[in-house]
């Protein structure tokens, strides 16, 4: 078990590098969108290739944080039944979720992707719109959203296992989405009185 | 027994989806693997399906170009956009001096500081789509000052709470962009068609803040002359708008043959620009022509004032598609929280951090969604929705309200993307067979999505408040007493007369079309709109009473056929 933790945690740490590096794109998209739109009123000027970059931006964020998202415990899910369960019961759905519903998922995307992306890569293809974006970065986006989604999955099975069997601690205890809510509130709050604070004292 | 299970698939497959959903596994991963579960059962049932079921083995081949189709959607660029600046502008304390000043403003008057509350509320929901950061700001700065002037503590949360929820109504709100998404409609028109009922909406808010005023004065009494920290100057204030609008028409007319239908909104902006550089003058200079009422509430109004035009009034204009004007936007609040010296590496940091968690959780629904419609439609299961939704009594009124509780009910359980990718998808086709105008129908499941905000008790909106809403007994800052908490019931019965004023709103929206269709006609003023509104509480005598004045279609009648003037220019 103990080798395999190791890779798992490898793996968290692979997915959270990514996950929290993608972030940034997005500002990059606002920057590209709220350029682009600036560009064109002002100077008359568009370009597809910004059109196109701003999409190939926010895909790269969503696609590399969906790993991280995964590990966070933070896909929403319908809490209704399941927060009425003992931790013993929502840790035997996490695993059998993981095994049944994510990996088949997960695995027959990528199997489907990698080949996609690399027939574009190989053909050089380019979009069909004037002055477009070469498409296999965009469809490797894709698939290594999906590769890293199942080193995910596989990562957070034996998490799992491992906590069920009592070797490591329950990285993520329930909480319900409403009391999730409440102490992102709370968490609001204390961050509005430190600022308020903060410029009180200047 | 084989027949009957393949040719009842669809049913078959929606009850497992209940199911799947039920068990609590992330939603975006149960609806994929129901999708490919039953894409599997399907193809092995088929042949016995009288071919009621048309999936096949190469069918499945078509996900990684749908895929694409989720990834290289440029109308959903505006959930990070939007959900971003909303992240910015709740760090910039925007709220928190909006709140002090409309509450000085209104203060005066019986049911002042709700009055500032609900306008606060519709102007943050202009500028952004989120509702946490409306009803924490005004759960942190209204809630303890009505308390300390003894509000009724179920009128306050109630006011407090449904005010936030108007962000969901509003535009740019998120809500609409997904539904204008999944219904195939354009977000502008959307946005349009939502601008209207959401002033409505505000409007009957302030009615009932003012029956109450009128039938349980003390439960929402004015300020005491020594709350009034501004002091005096309505008039300097009233001389000031005067001149606003002055300018603002003078420049209308002016500009009118030049821009034609977009003369107003041009014109507006004139107008408030102008009077801003006044009123930063008079203070620099300290001349101080204006009463400090006026150039505080000068100062405070116009920026977020600018950051609507600056979204909305480009959207509207057509010089920037929504996914734009909400980049605009994140960038007006990054030079807004800038100005305020509010904005450091910290502050980006977290926003991008939940922004992308957002647009994760919520892209993956979407495609988890994809796989299963594939299923789904493969085996006629939109054929199956149609004909139990074509069925329902009572024509287009008929399915509307029935629709809407539906949507009422399930949103106790889905949040607003999940009823959006899995739900309104099915909806489209019954109502379109039943020839309702999509962005009209968008808006009613908008405003029954709102509702479920504020409803108890699962409302998010209503978590929110309780997260800030004190929960002990506690001493008031200013005056020292001891002071009551406010008990979770409540909260509770505070919202509900603001769920029946949604239910009324519903009704409404639905027995007048006509306050949504003008989206089809000329352009909506959004920036004139919006400066008018510090005025309507007088206009608003009606109360709840009036509704059906107030939901007169004033902007005209839907001129059918009509060409869509300045409709916005949606990228290919």
């Amino acid at each position: 078990m103990q080798p395999l933790l190791a890779l798992a945690r490898a793996v968290d740490r692979a997915s959270a590098a990514v996950g929290k590096g993608v972030a940034w794109l997005i500002l990059l998209a606002i920057l590209v969108s709220a350029g682009n739109a600036i560009v064109r009123k002002a100077f008359n000027m568009s370009s597809n290739t910004w059109l196109e970059l701003q999409w190939y931006l926010f895909g790269a964020a969503f696609m590399g944080a969906a790993a991280y998202t995964l590990q966070q415990n933070e896909h929403i899910r319908i809490d209704i039944v399941y927060g009425a369960f003992s931790r013993r019961v929502q840790n035997w759905i996490d695993l059998l979720g993981h095994v049944f519903f994510l990996l088949p998922f997960v695995v027959l995307m990528a199997w489907m992707l990698v080949p996609y992306a690399w027939a574009a890569f190989q053909s050089g293809q380019i979009s069909t719109n004037a002055g477009g974006l070469i498409i296999w970065p965009a469809r490797a986006i894709l698939a290594a959203g999906f590769v890293l989604l199942v080193a995910q999955a596989l990562a957070e099975i034996v998490k799992k296992i491992a906590v069920m069997r009592g070797l490591i601690d329950d990285p993520h205890e329930f909480v319900s989405v409403h009391k999730a809510a409440e102490l992102e509130g709370a968490a609001l709050a204390a961050e509005v009185a430190r600022l308020a604070a903060e410029e009180a004292r200047k | 027994m084989m027949e009957l299970i393949a040719q009842n698939m669809a049913p078959i497959m929606f009850l497992s989806l209940v199911v799947f959903l039920l068990i609590g596994y992330p939603v975006a991963f149960s609806l994929a693997a129901n999708g490919l579960v039953f894409f599997a059962i399907g193809v092995w049932l088929a042949p016995y399906s009288e071919n009621t079921i048309t999936l096949d083995w190469p069918l499945l081949f078509t996900m990684p170009q749908r895929l694409w189709g989720v990834m290289s959607n440029e109308t959903l660029l505006a959930i990070p956009f939007f959900t971003f600046m909303g992240i910015v502008l709740e760090r910039s304390g925007m709220a928190e001096d909006l709140l002090d000043t409309v509450g000085q403003l209104f203060g005066p008057i019986r049911g002042g500081l709700a009055y500032a509350v609900i306008i606060v509320g519709a102007l943050l929901a202009a500028t952004t789509g989120v509702v946490a950061a409306s009803v924490i700001a005004m759960g942190l700065i209204s809630l303890p000052i009505m308390l300390r002037y003894g509000y009724d503590r179920r009128v306050a949360s109630g006011v407090i709470a449904a005010s936030g929820t108007l962000a969901q109504i509003i535009p740019p709100s998120l809500v609409l962009i997904v539904l204008a998404d999944q219904l195939g409609r354009s977000v502008g028109d959307m946005y349009k068609g939502a601008m209207i009922p959401g002033l409505v909406l505000t409007a009957l808010y302030m009615g009932y803040v003012f029956v109450i005023s009128m039938w349980r004065p003390q439960w929402v009494p004015a300020l005491p002359p020594e709350a009034r920290t501004l002091g005096h100057g309505v008039t300097s204030l009233l001389v000031a708008i005067a001149a606003v609008i002055g300018i603002g028409y003078a420049a209308h007319v002016a500009l009118f043959p030049i821009y034609g239908a977009n003369a107003d909104i041009l014109g507006a902006t004139i107008g408030i620009v102008m009077i801003y550089i006044a009123a930063l003058l008079d203070k620099a200079t300290g001349l101080n022509l204006m009463s400090r009422l006026a150039q505080q509430v000068i100062m405070v109004l116009i920026p977020p004032l600018a950051l609507i035009f600056l979204v909305l009034g480009t959207i509207f204009l057509g010089i920037a598609t929504p996914t734009e004007g909400g980049a605009m936007g994140a960038v007006g609040s990054l030079l807004l929280a800038a100005l305020k010296g509010r904005l450091n590496m910290g502050v980006i940091r977290q926003a991008l951090a939940s922004t992308t968690r957002l647009s994760a959780f919520v892209m993956f629904i979407l495609i988890g969604a994809r796989v299963f419609s594939l299923s789904f439609y493969g085996v006629n299961g939109h054929i199956w929705v149609e004909h139990l939704l074509v069925a329902v009594p009572g024509g287009q009124t008929g399915f509307l309200i029935f629709v809407s509780l539906l949507v009422f009910l399930l949103a106790f359980f889905l949040d607003f993307f999940e009823l959006a990718f899995i739900i309104v998808p099915l909806l489209v086709a019954p109502a379109q067979a039943l020839g309702i105008d999509l962005i009209w129908f968008g808006v009613i499941l908008g405003v029954n999505m709102q509702t479920s905000f504020m409803h108890p008790p699962f409302g998010f909106s209503l978590f929110y408040l309780r997260s800030v809403a004190p929960k002990q007994p506690y001493s008031d800052k200013v005056t020292g007493l001891r002071m009551a908490p406010v008990t979770t019931a409540q909260i509770y019965w505070g919202a509900i007369p603001f769920v029946v004023i949604q239910v009324v709103m519903v009704g409404v929206v639905i027995a007048f079309p006509g306050l949504v269709m003008h989206y089809k006609g000329v352009t909506v003023d959004p920036a004139a709109v919006e400066i008018t509104m510090p005025a309507l509480p007088t206009l608003n005598g009606g109360g709840i009473g009036g509704a059906p004045n107030l939901g007169a279609p004033v902007l005209g009648a839907p001129v059918l056929g009509a060409p869509k003037l300045g409709a916005p220019v949606i990228n290919p």
